[in-house]
This record gives structure tokens, C-alpha cells and sequence, in this order.
């Protein structure tokens, strides 16, 4: 028997949890709503999926490869960011886009501002937005394969039918409209502790509340405003990125709150019919900032710790 | 929402519980360090040749906060030798070579105490130290007031992994424990005690419970803390007990509070009764590499190994060992470490227990920020410590860290968080040390 064993500090012993684990969690919690996504929008939306993953996930391995750093494809981050920007995509956009998307969103917003961990916004919206901008294809929604086709229900003023809003029976990105398989997956990131209800709390709320008025205290043509569109996936999956978002509960319902702030005064005031991609870019900005604005008194200050 | 401070919820494997306590065979020689304790070594006040027996004298404080050392066995100093202590001070240790008798000091006697100050002073001459780990002399947190004491808090928190001594304390030295309340209650008017025991540890809270009713003019009420490390953390046990908060440069007494480990006060009571000092201590010996898991009653200075050995020795060679528990336990680099005066346990855990995941990149998921008992942001610490701004680190109170280890336990990057608050600490205080320098 050797005379040496290993000296090194405390702890000892880990909890398990891995960046891996948690983004195969993410990745889990989008099944339903990638599957509702391609039987709504049809095979052509499997398409738009594959293109995006893969490429997301082929970039990252080869920014890592060409700069010599540390291969990082395996912790399944860049498979999260592909998968929610396909979510994101009409399953009409061209491949071609698809793959310019990922690149924007793997390697400008991400490798180059240092990769995992390190990115200002969240790459999966910032890549949407520049795609809106630069293509057209985004700017109007995509209908269901099986539809007449009917207006998206921000743009129009005969809005579907609440059980349509469920079902996900409507205009609109592969994997926004679902209502039921997004809270489904909202539901098993709460209960595996990925995330916290703050945020989607604050964001939902708060797009309730602002429509609620708007609608003339409508509390159906309000709830319509938040199960429509880019809300649940935004508040559930998008605004709960945890790189770009704060770290404290009072932090988080800030970041949520402003986040439908804007979302609603771009529906209601702005020129694009839909707002929740700026608006989490935006706060993304913000995040530095909130975090260091809510940072809390330490016990042995005084502060609350519970 | 809760009312408890936030923490972890660790593996318990505490088998080490169920299984008789045993008094092992007296080793062929101890190792006792002068300074087992914080604060000043004690001097050690043997030659080599001389003859000792157990409960010698051997080391004599040396200031105030210093604690003396006794020899734990019978036999002959062999050597004065200077030994690595695991902070990575250097000190003296004395080295005795056992005749095997375990013969007594003629000059053991219970102390006389007929008041305070004979209470502390007795304590002093103990040599009792926080036998929860800290190692901090025991006398000095009872050289107060009296008026000032409104609770005496008993920590019967065990809430590292594998560690089970105290709740053996518990259920087993009821009556040295009663003792030292009796004694506390009458020459340091202590009124009200609490014993704070975690709610997975039945046995223990029935056995506290039983010693508050022995005690007909004394409050001593149990109190159940939830089964989330860490509990035994002082400012964390009076908070929960009582809910006053010990704040920055306070001490538990500015909030009225006296803590002591139950361990700590059964080992009172057995020398108030005796006026044996403190020569042994039973050490929890586990971890996957031993063969016979079980509380071992060791001599003070025998080395981790004449504990495995007593346990059956090893099954495997093991990754790592590690004095205390797996959350804030310190690593030897081999098994001659000796038991000193507060070690609770000794582990030696296979490959498989001391495996740790790789350190990744973090990716700010605030898991630290909401895991910290005291409300800390480790992951913004690091940051800060990195470009070693001193400002901003006092700022971010690291300071206040208890150490505890529960950030790095739940980064899912495996980050080196408390590890990184310990450095900020030591650059805080390596800073002060200077700018004091230039002044």
C-alpha cells in the first residue's frame, strides 16, 4: 500500500448536478412542444429542427477545434440553443437561414464573447432577432399544414378559439403556439428545480395585467394575449437562460416583470406585431445592472436569508 | 416560506451510528502536537527520557488563549519532534512510546469548584477545546458575565456525512453531561439551555429530551432543526434556536448566547467528576476503504492508521483521507496524522467517494447565490477575487463565510467557489497585515 494519498481542500464529496444535466433537462422540456410544433407545421418543421441543431452544435465544435480550446459541444448547450431557435422559426424559413441563424447565434453571440457561460444576451433570441431583420421570411407567421389560413392572432382582430390557443391550431413559429406542451415543460423544469417560478411569474403576470387594461378589463382577450405568440415559450424557456438573467429571486421577478412590460408596449404601441424577442434581448442588457441593483443584505448584515 | 437559513441536503451515510462504540488497544506510541487548538501552542514542558503516565502534563498554556496538553498514555517520552500540522504550521509535538499500562497521573483529582472563577479555571486546566471541530479554547466563552448569558445553546447538530461521535456523546454520556449543566447553572446562573438536534436524528433528540427531564430546576428545552447541512455552524445554530442574528464582528455572546458541542460538555463533566483532562476522544472511523466502519474511544496521538487498524484495516487504498467530515474535513497525505483533541472523525474514502466532477466554465445559474446560508454571491466573489479587487471583495462580505463548502457542492461546474472564499479572505487579511506594516 502506498504511504500518499491525495491532499487537497474541501469539499470533499458533490452534489452531481452538471451543466450537461441540466441542459438534457431543457432539451427534455422541449420535446413536447418540438413534437406539437411538427404536427401542427408538418414534416418541413423537422427540417427546420435538424438544420438548426446541427449546425449549432457543428459551429460550436468547430469554433473550439479552429481557436484550440477546450471541446465544450458536450455539455449540450449549443443543442438547447439550436433547438430554440428552430422553436422560434416559421417552418417555412429556408434552410439556408436556418444555418445562417445558428451561426450568428453560436459564434458571434457566443464563442466570440468567450463561449458557455459568457454571453452578454441570450444567443437563441439575439440570432431571431437578427434573422427578423434580415429576412423576410420571419416577418409574417407560418400556418398550421391542415389550415385555411387565418391571421396570426397579434395581428388581426378575429382571434382563435381558446381551445386552438391550446392546441397550438394557429399561425405562427414551430414551437410558440402550443400552449399545452410548453406549460408541460414549464411544469418539469419547476419540478426538477432548473428553474424558478419568478420569472415566467412576473413575465406572464405582468402581460395579463397590461392587456387586462388594454383590453378594457377583458380578462379572456387578456389571457388570449398571453397564451398567444411568443409569451409562454419566451417567459418559460428564453427568459430563464441563466447566463443572461439575474441570479436572486428579486432580481429574477425585476427581469420578468420588465420583460412583459415590454413585450405588451411593443404589441400595443410598436410596429412589429410581436415583442417578446426584443424585449428579452433587451433585458438581457439590463441583467448586469439588475443584478448588481438587487443584490441582497447578507445575514450577518441583517439581511433575510430564508 | 421557509424559516430556516438556506444549506444542502448531503448524502447521509451516517452507518457508523448503529454500531457499538468501542476503546481501542492502546498504540505502541502517540504523536501529540502542542497545538491542537486555536491560539498559542502550548510549550511543551517534557524532556526526552522522562516518564509519563495518562493525564501527564506535557504542555503548558502559554498566554491567554492558549490550552495545556496532557500525555494519553503511560510510558516514556521518546522524542520532541517537529510537527506538520495540517494548517501547514509547524509546531512541537511530543512523542511517547506506550508501556502499555494506561497508568493514571497520581496527581488526578476532581477539581474543587466552589465558584465561577474556579469553574473556568478548571475548564482552563481541562485542557477542554470545541470538541465540534473549531478547537477553540473552552474556558474563554465561559469568562464572561454571568448576566449576560440568556442561553445556553448545546450543539447536537451532526450535520456532516459519515460523522456520528457527538450523537454518540449524546446517547451515551447523559450523566457527564448533567453534571456540567449543574455545574453551569450554579456558578454561571444559566437559566436556559437549548439543545438544537436535527430532525433525522430521533435517537439523539429522545436522548436530549430524557436529560431535560432529569433536570427539575433548569429549562432545557430540545429544539429540532431540519436535516440540511449545515446546521453545527454557530451562527446558523442560534439563529435557528433562538432567532437572534450574530452579526459582523459580534460574537454569539453580544447576542446573549453561549455555544458549546455536546461532546464539549460531557467532556466538562467528566472532568469536574474525575479530574481526568482531555486524553481521549471517540473518533468516527469510516469511509468505503474501511473494513469495520464503527466510533472508535482513541488515546490523543494515535495515528490515523492505529485507528484503521483497530478497524479492521483497510479494504483498499484510499483516495483520500480526511480529518472530519467530507464538507470542511481537511486531507492528510498519510496515515501518521495523529487524532488530536477536537477530531470528530477520520475517513478514508475509495476512489469512487472522493471522485469529483470536472470544472467547467460557469454558466451563472445563481445556484451558489441560492444555496449560501448567509445570503453570499460566490460565483461574483470569484470574479472579484480574480482581478483581486479588495474593495469589492469586502464589499461582497466574504469576510462572513462560514466555509461551509455549499456553493461548491452544488455548482453544476464544479467551480472552486469556497475554495475561492477562503483565498479572498487571506488576501483581505494579508492586505490589512500590510497596510498595519506601513504605518
Amino acid at each position: 500500500m502506498s504511504s500518499y494519498s491525495k491532499v487537497m481542500i474541501s469539499p470533499h464529496i458533490h452534489s452531481g448536478r452538471s451543466t450537461a444535466r441540466i441542459m438534457a433537462d431543457v432539451l427534455i422540456a422541449l420535446i413536447p412542444a418540438t413534437v406539437a410544433g411538427m404536427v401542427i407545421f408538418g414534416e418541413r418543421s423537422l427540417f427546420v429542427i435538424l438544420v438548426c441543431v446541427l449546425c449549432s452544435m457543428g459551429f460550436e465544435a468547430l469554433f473550439n477545434l479552429i481557436t484550440k480550446r477546450e471541446q465544450t459541444v458536450g455539455d449540450l448547450s449549443a443543442a438547447v440553443t439550436g433547438l430554440l431557435l428552430a422553436l422560434n422559426l416559421n417552418a417555412t424559413t429556408p434552410l439556408w437561414q436556418c444555418a445562417v441563424g445558428s451561426l450568428f447565434a453560436i459564434i458571434v453571440v457566443k464563442c466570440l464573447f468567450g463561449g458557455i457561460g459568457q454571453n452578454l444576451v441570450n444567443p437563441a433570441i439575439a440570432a431571431r432577432v437578427f434573422m427578423v431583420v434580415a429576412f423576410t421570411s420571419l416577418v409574417q407567421p407560418a400556418f398550421p399544414v391542415d389550415s385555411v389560413a387565418t391571421a396570426t392572432p397579434l395581428s388581426a382582430h378575429e382571434m382563435p378559439s381558446f381551445m386552438d390557443l391550446f392546441l397550438g391550431n394557429y399561425g405562427g413559429a414551430i414551437g410558440e403556439t402550443c400552449s399545452a406542451a410548453l406549460l408541460l415543460g414549464g411544469i418539469y423544469l419547476l419540478i426538477r428545480r432548473v428553474i424558478t417560478w419568478h420569472i415566467p411569474a412576473a413575465f406572464m403576470g405582468t402581460v395579463f395585467l397590461f392587456s387586462f387594461f388594454m383590453e378594457g378589463f377583458n380578462a379572456y382577450e387578456a389571457l388570449t394575449m398571453v397564451l398567444a405568440g411568443g409569451v409562454l415559450i419566451g417567459a418559460l424557456f428564453m427568459a430563464t437562460d441563466y447566463t443572461t438573467t439575474p441570479p436572486t429571486a428579486g432580481g429574477k421577478l425585476v427581469f420578468g416583470l420588465g420583460c412583459g412590460l415590454i413585450t405588451c408596449l411593443i404589441r400595443y404601441f410598436g410596429v412589429y406585431p410581436e415583442g417578446v424577442s426584443f424585449a428579452i434581448l433587451f433585458m438581457n442588457i439590463l441583467t448586469p445592472y439588475i443584478s448588481r441593483w438587487t443584490r441582497r443584505k447578507t445575514f450577518t448584515e441583517g439581511g433575510k436569508c430564508l | 416560506m421557509s424559516t430556516y437559513l438556506r444549506g444542502i441536503r448531503t448524502p447521509h451515510r451516517k452507518g457508523t451510528k448503529k454500531k457499538p462504540v468501542l476503546r481501542m488497544d492502546v498504540p505502541a506510541t502517540v504523536t501529540i502536537p502542542m497545538s491542537m487548538h486555536i491560539g498559542k501552542p502550548a510549550t511543551p514542558i517534557v524532556k526526552v527520557g522522562d516518564l509519563v503516565r495518562v493525564g501527564t502534563k506535557i504542555g503548558e498554556a502559554d498566554g491567554y488563549i492558549s490550552s495545556p496538553v496532557f500525555s494519553s498514555v503511560s510510558g516514556k517520552v521518546v522524542k520532541l519532534i517537529e510537527h506538520r500540522l495540517i494548517t501547514g504550521a509547524a509546531t512541537t509535538a511530543v512523542v511517547i512510546e506506550s508501556d502499555g499500562e494506561m497508568a493514571v497521573d497520581e496527581s488526578i483529582a476532581p477539581p474543587v469548584v466552589n465558584s465561577k472563577e474556579d469553574l473556568v479555571a478548571a475548564i482552563k486546566a481541562s485542557g477542554i477545546v470545541g470538541l465540534g471541530g473549531a478547537g477553540f479554547p473552552t474556558f474563554v466563552k465561559l469568562d464572561v458575565d454571568p448576566a449576560r448569558i440568556d442561553y445556553l445553546i448545546i450543539n447536537g447538530a451532526e450535520c456532516e456525512p459519515y460523522v456520528t461521535s457527538d450523537t454518540v456523546t449524546m446517547l451515551t454520556r447523559a450523566d457527564d453531561m448533567l453534571y456540567a449543566l449543574r455545574a453551569l447553572r450554579r456558578h454561571l446562573g444559566i437559566q436556559n439551555v437549548i439543545v438544537g438536534v436535527e430532525n433525522n436524528n430521533r435517537q439523539g433528540a429522545d436522548a436530549m429530551a430524557a436529560l431535560g427531564q432529569m433536570m427539575d430546576d433548569l429549562s432545557i428545552k430540545v429544539h429540532s432543526l431540519p436535516a440540511i447541512y449545515p446546521q453545527g455552524g454557530e451562527k446558523v445554530l442560534i439563529y435557528h434556536t433562538t432567532g437572534r442574528k450574530v452579526m459582523n464582528n459580534q460574537l454569539p455572546i453580544d447576542q446573549g448566547c453561549v455555544v458549546l458541542n455536546c461532546t464539549t460538555l460531557a467532556a466538562i463533566g467528566a472532568y469536574l467528576q474525575t479530574g481526568m483532562p482531555l486524553v481521549e476522544k471517540c473518533v468516527s472511523v469510516d469511509g468505503g476503504a474501511v473494513r469495520l466502519p464503527r466510533n472508535v474511544i482513541a488515546p490523543i496521538g494515535a495515528s490515523f492508521q492505529d485507528l484503521f487498524d483497530f478497524c479492521g484495516g483497510l479494504t483498499t487504498e484510499p483516495a483520500k483521507m480526511i480529518y472530519g467530515g467530507p464538507m470542511m474535513g481537511i486531507t492528510v497525505p498519510d496515515a501518521t496524522a495523529p487524532i488530536l483533541k477536537n477530531t470528530n472523525a477520520i475517513l478514508a474514502l475509495t476512489k469512487k467517494e472522493a471522485r469529483l466532477p470536472k470544472t467547467t466554465a460557469c454558466i451563472r445559474c445563481g445556484a451558489c447565490v441560492n444555496t449560501c446560508p448567509f445570503g453570499l454571491e460566490p460565483a461574483t466573489i470569484a470574479a472579484a477575487y480574480d482581478k483581486k479587487d479588495i474593495d469589492a471583495l469586502k464589499d461582497l462580505q466574504v469576510l462572513s463565510c462560514m466555509e461551509c463548502g455549499c456553493c461548491s457542492f452544488v455548482c453544476p461546474a464544479n467551480r472552486p467557489l469556497v475554495q475561492m472564499n477562503k483565498l479572498s479572505k487571506q488576501l483581505i487579511r494579508d492586505e490589512a497585515r500590510k497596510e498595519g506594516g506601513n504605518k
